[in-house]
């Protein structure tokens, strides 16, 4: 596209050419309007004139007779002027005046008339117009009493030529003023076309420019400005996920790799084989477990969930979810206990909040279980135990899992929810570390958050979410 | 880590009741081989459609016990390949696979008029259970009040459970458990067919959980028992039957 053309094509144009056309109509009205205007009030001060005139000439005949009459109008019609007389016998024979000649029938036709008129002193092809009144005066005789119309005709075509002009400069400074404005526009777009293509071409770093005018263009800039800056935090979010994933998985698949050539290089008999196998499988489900945790992560966090969601019970789900691992905490020598009698409604997926909690609960259960195998760590014979908690109040629903565990010291209990981050003390055991980033994003995906507290001795972790207000209607 | 100490252990296969025949609609090639021979070596017939619309001509012909969809296919979408076998009133069982794996995508693969869900990366022997499953289902077992297995009984309406002349206390769960498992007697359930059906749960729990409820039962029915009933298959998961016959 040419400059010329994407000029003519911004909306800031052909929104000039728009109004231009509304002014030029608009001025070509007001000036015709005047022009008529004055045309009728020329007339009317001609027509104010000579009737004066005709009155008074009248008179004077009736009073004094056809030799005062033609005396005046000699008189008269030798003043320079635009007046025009004529006083004809009865049979149109001229007595005075200054009228050399006139269009034929005039002479007989009565009140205002308009006609072409030639002066007495004139050379035959001149020719005015005139507005003239014939009278009849007693006696047959005619007076006619006109005048020259010249002033009327100029007045006419000064105004007519003072509204050509102005259309033209309406236009031209229309133009002008459009291309001005269209081009202006045209540039800050220009701008904001070019940044946004750099941008797509890779660099998420170009940023819009802010003139400082506050005018729309700006708001417009600083708006985009700001979705630029989430989306590129967002995307630094997503690489540092992506490294650490990247990272994270290449330990597992390492060791995949060595067991299998390890099993090639070792292994003699078919039983050492299906051994290498086996642990191979075992590995590879650690591995999609561990890519599980990450999408539901990726799934909570971006809020796609968010239109399954429904009320339901979070006492009843802590109860299920005690209900689940109680035997597993049995096996592992710990009490589970669950107090959640209250229904309170939370409004979200089931699912992903029951997931939450199993994970908390299973946490629970795999650090406190050393702890609980060691004989001095049951205090008067009572086995140590987990509880699992849902309270409500007005606004808020608590779930807490509390157990008598290691606990994870103050300075690592923000630490331990982000991805991948495992305690020394905890390498050696099975788990993704991705647990608590998931119980996290679960939480945050329902409005609510995750806490990790001191339990004195041990863990507890709670996670606070928002009550629906009305509970669900049970049916009865 | 496993706390149920297998009575006897199985091999993937080794239970077969019947062949059966199966399509396997699925576009990718070395997915879709290592099913067929999968399938092949453990007794049953699998046939292979490689697009949506092959796969339905296919499965219009019928004579299929269960038809196996990967959800994203060419030409015919997987759900909708299920949509035209249901509007012409064909109800072959379906499983779909799906590489998406969302809770929203079993719900819409459910909806469609698919009847299992597996999302990739799956096992075989949880494939092979669940198409097992499916396959019997299509049978059409009428919903029995009773199920028995030798001395076994359970009663779903008294929710009485009884072996022999001994009557067996069992907690609700646990009921739930055993009448799931009674339901497939003869046939390998899985543990996340067990976690989907007994507890409505459809995430992993990271540790197996389910083998600890299982010895439970285990000790509750076959404790004291000569004839142990409840069977740990393994790789696989459980399978209730008589092993008398």
């Amino acid at each position: 596209m040419t400059a010329l053309g994407k000029l003519l094509r911004t909306t800031a144009f052909q929104l000039t050419l728009v109004y231009l056309v509304v002014f030029a109509l608009f001025a070509a009205f007001l000036l015709g309007y005047f022009a008529l205007n004055t045309r009728r009030l020329i007339n009317e001060q001609i027509v104010g004139i000579v009737d004066t005139e005709l009155q008074l000439l009248n008179t004077q005949y009736n009073q004094a007779g056809i030799r005062r009459l033609v005396g005046i109008v000699d008189v008269r019609s030798r003043r320079p002027g635009s007046s025009l007389y004529l006083v004809t016998t009865p049979t149109g024979e001229g007595l005075a005046g200054n009228v050399g000649s006139l269009e034929p029938g005039i002479l007989e036709s009565e009140g205002w008339v308009e006609t072409a008129y030639r002066r007495l002193e004139e050379p035959e092809s001149t020719e005015h117009n005139a507005l003239v009144r014939v009278s009849r005066l007693p006696g047959g005789i005619r007076l006619l009493v006109g005048r020259d119309l010249e002033e009327r005709e100029r007045m006419f075509h000064i105004v007519t030529l003072a509204g050509r002009w102005s259309v033209a400069i309406v236009i031209v400074l229309g133009i002008i003023g459009g291309v001005y404005v269209s081009r202006r526009v045209l540039n800050r777009v220009d701008a904001m076309t070019g940044t946004a293509q750099t941008i797509m071409a890779g660099d998420l770093s170009g940023r819009l420019s802010v003139i400082g005018s506050g005018d729309e263009f700006d708001r417009l800039a600083l708006n985009l400005n700001g979705m630029l800056e989430r989306i590129e935090s967002l995307m630094h979010g997503l690489k540092e996920v992506t490294d650490n994933v990247a990272h994270d998985l290449k330990t597992p698949l390492t060791r995949l790799r060595n067991r299998c050539e390890a099993a090639l290089r070792t292994a003699k008999t078919e039983a050492d084989y299906r051994r290498a196998l086996e642990e191979t499988i075992e590995e590879s489900v650690g591995l999609i477990r561990t890519f599980d945790a990450l999408l539901m992560i990726a799934r909570a966090e971006s809020g796609e969930v968010r239109d399954g969601m429904a009320e339901f019970d979070i006492a009843e789900v802590a109860r299920d979810v005690s209900e689940l691992y109680e035997p597993l905490a049995e096996d592992n020598g710990l009490t589970l206990e669950v107090e959640a009698k209250e229904p309170a409604a939370v409004k979200g997926n089931r699912e992903l909040v029951s997931q939450a909690l199993a994970n908390l609960v299973d946490n629970a259960i795999k650090y406190a279980a050393p702890a609980a195998k060691d004989p001095h760590g049951a205090i008067n014979g009572q086995r140590p135990g987990i509880l699992v908690k849902a309270n409500a109040d007005k606004d808020q629903v608590v779930l807490t899992v509390s157990d008598h565990g290691p606990g994870i010291p103050q300075g690592d209990r923000s630490r331990v929810i982000d991805r991948f981050v495992r305690l020394e003390q905890s390498r050696s055991r099975p788990g993704s570390g991705l647990g608590l980033s998931l119980v996290s994003a679960v939480a945050r995906l329902h409005g609510g958050e995750l806490k990790l507290e001191d339990n004195a001795p041990g863990l507890r972790a709670r996670i606070s979410l928002p009550r629906v207000t009305v509970p669900p209607q049970r049916a009865a | 880590m496993s706390n149920a100490a297998p009575a006897e252990s199985f091999v993937p296969g080794a239970y077969l009741v019947r062949s059966m025949r199966l399509l396997i609609i699925e576009d990718d090639r070395d997915a879709a081989d290592y099913l067929v021979k999968a399938f092949r070596e453990v007794g049953h017939v699998a046939d292979h459609a490689a697009d949506g619309e092959e796969g339905l001509a296919l499965a219009l012909d019928g004579g299929y016990d269960v038809l196996i969809i990967d959800r994203m296919l060419p030409k015919l979408d997987g759900l909708v390949v299920i949509g035209r076998l249901r509007g012409k009133n064909i109800a072959t069982p379906a499983l779909i696979l799906s590489a998406l794996g969302a809770v929203d995508d079993r719900v819409r693969g459910l909806r469609a008029g698919g009847d299992d869900y597996l999302p990739k990366p799956y096992s075989f022997s949880e494939l092979l259970a669940r198409v097992e499953v499916l396959a019997r289902r299509h049978i059409g077992r009428s919903e029995d009040t009773q199920y028995r297995v030798g001395d076994l009984e359970l009663d779903r309406l008294s929710h009485r459970v009884a072996r022999g002349k001994e009557e067996i206390i069992l907690q609700p769960r646990e009921f739930r458990l055993l009448e799931y498992l009674m339901k497939h007697a003869g046939q390998v359930v899985t543990r996340t067919m067990l976690l989907e059906n007994v507890w409505d749960y459809h995430f992993d729990p990271q540790t197996n959980v389910i083998d600890v409820h299982i010895s439970r039962l285990r000790s509750k029915i076959d404790k004291g028992f000569a004839q142990p009933l409840l069977h740990t298959v393994r790789g696989a998961g459980y399978m209730i039957r008589d092993g008398a016959r």
